[in-house]
């Protein structure tokens, strides 16, 4: 489809998501500079010299100016290196590397079950419309996307951890180097909780969409025109529904970057989730900036490919970009 | 001869309720005849053209009668051959292409699509020759480049001769048309029904023609059946039911009709039809009729052959009640004052920097009533709106009793705000349905400074003066009917005591007989209160009785202006001539035959 | 001209409340929602023991007079869970209210103020919404600790570009009605339009997302506690009760975890059936099924 007009926009909206990123920078840095306390004698604890805190300073860069120092921070980043842990004294990237492809992992792993389950669900629910199993499936998805994962998770510790069974390790055990596909028993309940987390709001999603196609005047004039209900289903229903199913996914798998931290800390898996809570508790701030700016990275990269995909099964879309 | 559609004794409910949506339909089409189906919204004659095709929509289903097409039985149909006989047997055109068009695939493939759902030619290369053969009977192109455009780059005529080449594409025996001109522009309009009449009579299809509007199937069907309230109440070759109309109902529907050839004012009916479930155990016409009597309520009459061909379902078939008596059209004296209420000088408007409107001259006299008509895009809305204040893009003046108007409502007076009042086209959005009729009607009255007390008093009363009852004050935009909501609106212009009321299409989302009353209305005010009223349609036929001049505007100009008379009887520009040849008129000499006659 | 038919004088049209309130789902949600939050607020008033009162040795399952038996510290777990529902619930409701005022506010502006303002109100927004509620109350944290006035900010402003998409989102098509501009071309001031025009279209939406916004504040807030990140570490909290007793969940003590655990859940499930019933109601309004 060699339409120059698709390219533009993908470069337009390229340019927003790095604009958005260079943003979200920006206030990530700018608020390292609002700390009322001083990082380097956070460091060094409250006995230090003032000698050895400001030699610290001078080391850590914390003399010069805030726009020199965020321009240094970033140039940085950008070529890969984010710099070093305040608390670890260690290059950021050897302590946290392996933590970040941990919770990559984790992310495609629930993501790969939990959109086809509930596309299935939700077409499934449209479908049987109104049925007993629509109710009982509307309500149970109810009840999940109600709750915080970090309920549903201490329900499937209790349920498969402890109390009820002892079938399921509550906590992760892996040991850096050591990648998680090898304890994939382990990985069973920090994935399930993000998938039913995430289930609720994709099939729900997807039974509308697909009910409103279904419902359409198109879709009616198939029907008349006597097209068999395959044709009906797979050439004028899908195509139209799948617009507003990317959406949803996009938004999803952007939320599962908000609950690998509880899920991450509940369940002790070694990924990034579980490094920034325990950033946050000793202030460790490049630590902190880096994993904010991944997660920031996440968001844009996955709805930048969603915008796309809409864009391309929206021929309306596609050809006013002309 | 046999018939191509028999529907006997259908009978059609709401799921849910049981209750009749339509009921006791009986109805024949012979092959080549175009049956018009005439009802206003809610009779039930799109469910009537959908169960022709054993289709009904969500919620609804067939609780008795048959639909036989030749000899095949279209209720009776199991599934598979239900889809076999769709589209290729009996096939259906959409009222809105712009929806029933799938909007992700290519007009080409939707055409060679339903060819290949009944294997039409049984190859390939048959369909497209097909394809191509339908595209050229519709009068659209066939080029490569041109199929394969998606429906949204089309026109909306272009839209609708796909669907219509959708239709005829397996050489139906029956075709089921469901206002398939409305929202068309009268050009457009034109040339899809010429392009209907064709293909009907050269390839002796029958069809059922639904539509709300009269004009439309004066000149295109051979017999009409009026529907009211879910019942057939009137059947008959188009001259005999036009001329004489048996019942009632049919009668009020022919006067409150606007005809561009016509002689007569339109009479209104206000109210409307009851909706199923609430619908009364007599004749479901009888409360809004004036020569019904008790027997009316007591049983649904049984059909009456008034004539040899022509069924009424009326106790007193042919009686004329007298107020559907119209009075002659007297043609207005244009009143040229020295002194003009509202004039323009050089008005050009743009929208979003484009100019849209090209330099507007006209004055409008006291007590006036000047027409603005024109096809949708040639910017009379845009022009209107900026005299109300509502569109701030355009230069020139626009002056109110010699004094200039400022181009946003903002920045005129309260005294200017008020003096000129906009109504809208849609009283389903011009009224905050979030808030009782009275309290929109008062805001004029606030804002000129009226204590409440009085604004009460002043509420109740412009209500009744649109005739609504001072009660409507504490009802919701929900509880009243589109009629009523428009009269409310009015009520507000009226509220602020105007000198000059600008019309926007105020009756475009209305059914016949109420835009019938509300034109009757708005001829009173005008009459009573000495209003000016810059009266902006596109439908023609609608103002001949109010217009004292008419202004027709093409692609932001006026290209004819003069009074309403002159313009209609002998119009100058080429362009207004095609306009009046393309409406279509009830009052023509010899309405089409039937053909079995 | 003839009168209209007189017809029966009829009340004003269901609000959204009024048709949700018919629905059983809304019925149980309230009283669920009644119930945790009668505990939360009054539950204090029958705890047997002191909150901070230690009455033996940490985790001993049956002491004698103590229903649930002790927790961390030895503190009784069922005076903790009467003591511990209350921060999360004022803390949740702040933080939405915030977010329901600024949203509505920006959401209402940038509607009616098309164009330019609306882009940089919206692109705003948009930015904010870059990164998930939970990491930007995180990071506040990291900057200024854990302290209550900063995470009901910090969830209420994470919130409001949520609340505003959806505002703005129903007020455009608000906007573009004829009665807007009938305001419009009788020079009401631009207050009265967003307030008296405006506002009463959104609120069904608005009430639905608000309620979303509420159950989501609970997790979140809820979910801070269970990392650690509360402002007296010492004061009862249900999150942090979770966190604190799941270690002796198999050992024979799992009430310090499942109380609140239950507790958060059936809060959640609550607002969750009202916001069900809301959304509900408000459907069945826009599409006419609810009879008027």
């Amino acid at each position: 489809m060699g339409n120059i007009g698709v390219w533009k926009f993908i470069g337009r909206r390229l340019l927003l998501g790095l604009a958005t990123l260079l943003v979200v920078s920006i206030v990530v840095f700018a608020a390292t500079q609002l700390l009322p306390s001083d990082p380097a004698r956070a460091i060094l604890g409250r006995d230090a010299t003032e000698q050895s805190v400001n030699a610290l300073r001078e080391e850590l860069g914390l003399d010069r100016p805030a726009v020199e120092q965020y321009w240094d921070w970033l140039t940085r980043l950008v070529s890969g290196d984010p710099g070093e842990s305040f608390n670890a004294r260690l290059p950021i990237m050897d302590y946290i590397g392996d933590r970040v492809l941990n919770s990559l992992f984790l992310l495609v792993l629930a993501s790969v079950i939990s959109i086809p389950l509930s596309l299935l669900i939700g077409a499934y629910s449209a479908r049987k419309r109104d049925t007993a199993f629509d109710h009982v499936s509307s309500n149970v998805m109810l009840a999940l996307a109600s709750l915080p994962e970090f309920v549903i998770g201490m329900f499937l510790v209790v349920l498969f951890s402890t109390i009820v069974w002892q079938v399921l390790p509550a906590v992760t055990v892996i040991a850096s180097g050591e990648g998680p596909w090898n304890h994939l028993d382990q990985m069973i309940l920090p994935t399930a909780v993000l998938v039913l987390g995430a289930v609720p709001y994709i099939a729900r999603t997807a039974r509308a969409s697909i009910i409103e196609v279904n419902e359409s005047d198109y879709v009616e004039m198939a029907r008349l025109k006597g097209a068999p209900e395959e044709v009906v289903l797979w050439r004028h229903a899908v195509p139209n529904a799948l617009g507003p199913v990317f959406q949803v996914i996009a938004l999803n798998v952007a939320y599962f970057a908000g609950g690998v931290i509880v899920v991450e800390f509940l369940f002790n898996y070694p990924g990034i989730g579980g490094a920034l809570a325990a950033s946050v508790r000793v202030r460790d701030i490049p630590v902190i900036q880096f994993l904010v700016m991944v997660l920031a990275a996440l968001y844009v990269t996955v709805n930048l490919a969603a915008d796309l995909a809409t864009v391309l099964v929206t021929p309306r879309l596609r050809t006013r970009l002309k | 001869m046999t018939q191509a559609v028999r529907i006997e004794g259908l009978r059609l409910e709401a799921v849910a309720s049981g209750h009749d949506i339509v009921d006791e339909v009986e109805l024949t089409i012979a092959p080549g005849e175009v049956l018009g189906l005439v009802g206003e919204s809610g009779s039930g004659k799109t469910t009537v053209g959908l169960a022709v095709l054993g289709h009904t929509r969500r919620g609804v289903r067939v609780a008795s009668g048959r639909v036989f097409i030749g000899d095949t039985d279209m209720l009776a149909l199991p599934e598979r051959e239900l889809r076999e006989a769709r589209g290729k047997l009996v096939s259906y055109v959409p009222q809105d292409p712009s929806t029933a068009l799938n909007p992700a695939m290519r007009i080409g493939r939707q055409v060679v699509e339903v060819l290949e759902f009944h294997d039409f030619g049984g190859s390939d290369e048959a369909r497209r020759a097909r394809t191509a053969e339908v595209m050229h009977e519709v009068l659209l192109p066939s080029t490569p480049d041109f199929l394969r455009r998606y429906p949204h780059q089309l026109s909306g005529g272009q839209q609708q001769r796909v669907g219509l080449a959708m239709a005829f594409a397996n050489r139906p025996k029956v075709i089921v048309l469901d206002e398939p001109t409305t929202g068309l522009d009268v050009s457009t309009q034109a040339h899809v029904l010429a392009t209907v009449r064709n293909l009907t009579a050269s390839h002796g299809v029958a069809a059922l023609y639904v539509t709300h509007d009269l004009a439309v199937v004066a000149n295109l069907a051979h017999r009409i059946a009026v529907m009211y309230a879910g019942r057939v109440v009137e059947l008959g070759p188009t001259a005999g039911v036009f001329d004489d109309p048996g019942h009632p109902y049919a009668r009020y529907l022919m006067a409150a009709a606007p005809d561009l050839g016509g002689e007569r004012e339109m009479v209104g009916l206000p109210g409307r039809a009851p909706s199923p479930g609430k619908r009364p155990v007599g004749c479901a016409f009888a409360l809004r009729c004036e020569l019904a009597t008790e027997e009316c309520h007591v049983a649904f009459p049984p059909p009456i052959e008034m004539r040899p061909g022509r069924m009424v379902r009326c106790v007193r078939p042919g009686a004329v009640p007298d107020r559907t008596k119209a009075p002659p059209v007297v043609a207005s004296s244009s009143t040229v004052s020295e002194k003009p209420v509202l004039s323009l000088r050089d008005v050009t408007v743009s929208y979003a920097e484009k100019q849209v409107v090209h330099d507007i001259n006209f004055d409008l006299s006291p007590g006036e009533c000047l027409v603005l008509v024109g096809e949708s895009g040639s910017g009379k809305t845009t022009l209107s709106r900026s005299i109300g204040g509502l569109h701030h893009e355009w230069v020139g003046t626009i002056s109110l009793d010699g004094k200039a108007l400022a181009h946003s409502s903002r920045d005129r007076s309260v005294d200017e705000r008020l003096r000129v009042q906009y109504i809208f086209q849609n009283p389903y959005s011009s009224l905050n349905p979030r808030r009782p009729i009275g309290a929109s009607v008062a805001r004029p009255l606030m804002i000129a400074g009226v204590d409440e007390k009085e604004a009460d008093r002043r509420v109740g009363e412009m209500l009744e003066r649109v005739s609504l009852t001072a009660a409507h004050a504490r009802r919701y935009p929900d509880q009243l009917s589109g009629g009523e909501r428009q009269r409310a609106a009015i009520a507000r212009g009226l509220a602020a005591d105007p000198e000059v009321l600008v019309c926007d299409e105020v009756t475009s989302a209305l059914d016949v007989l109420v835009q019938a009353s509300i034109v009757e209305l708005l001829a009173a005010l005008r009459r009573d209160l000495g209003l000016s009223m810059l009266f902006v349609t596109h439908n023609l036929p609608l103002v001949r009785s109010m217009a004292d001049r008419i202004a027709v505007m093409m692609e932001g100009r006026i290209c004819e202006f003069g009074p309403a008379h002159d313009i209609i009887e002998r119009p100058q520009q080429e362009y207004t001539r095609r306009l009046i040849a393309d409406t279509p008129k009830i009052t023509v000499n010899g309405h089409k035959d039937h053909p079995d006659a | 001209m003839t009168a209209l038919p007189e017809q029966q004088s009829t009340p004003a049209p269901p609000g959204v409340l009024r048709v949700s309130w018919r629905m059983w789902r809304t019925k149980i949600g309230v009283a669920i929602v009644s119930l945790l939050v009668l505990i939360a607020f009054f539950g204090r008033f029958i705890a047997p023991f002191g909150e901070n009162e230690a009455l033996g040795i940490p985790n001993d399952p049956d002491l004698e007079g103590s229903l649930f038996g002790l927790g961390k510290l030895g503190y009784d777990v069922w005076t903790r869970f009467l003591y511990g529902g209350r921060p999360i619930l004022v803390q949740a409701f702040l933080s939405t209210v915030l977010a329901l005022v600024l949203g509505t506010i920006i959401g209402l502006v940038a509607a009616y103020n098309r164009r330019r303002l609306d882009d940089a109100l919206m692109r705003t927004m948009d930015v904010m919404l870059a990164l998930p509620q939970i990491i930007l109350v995180l990071v506040v944290i990291a900057m200024f600790g854990a302290q209550t006035w900063l995470v009901v900010l910090a969830v209420g402003i994470s919130t409001v570009p949520r609340i505003a998409r959806v505002v703005r989102g129903t007020a455009v098509s608000v906007v573009e009605r004829d009665f807007v501009a009938s305001a419009e071309a009788l020079g009401e001031p631009k207050m009265r339009i967003l307030g008296a025009e405006l506002l009463p279209n959104v609120t069904a939406p608005l009430l639905v997302e608000a309620n979303l916004r509420l159950t989501f504040a609970i997790a979140v807030i809820g979910g801070i506690a269970f990392l650690g990140f509360t402002s007296d570490p010492g004061a009862a909290n249900w999150g942090l009760m979770i966190n604190e007793h799941r270690g002796v969940l198999a050992g024979g003590q799992p009430w310090g975890t499942m109380l609140p655990v239950i507790a958060i859940a059936l809060l959640t499930i609550g607002t969750g059936l009202i916001g069900d019933g809301l959304s509900r109601a408000a459907a069945g309004i826009d599409r006419g099924t609810v009879d008027a």
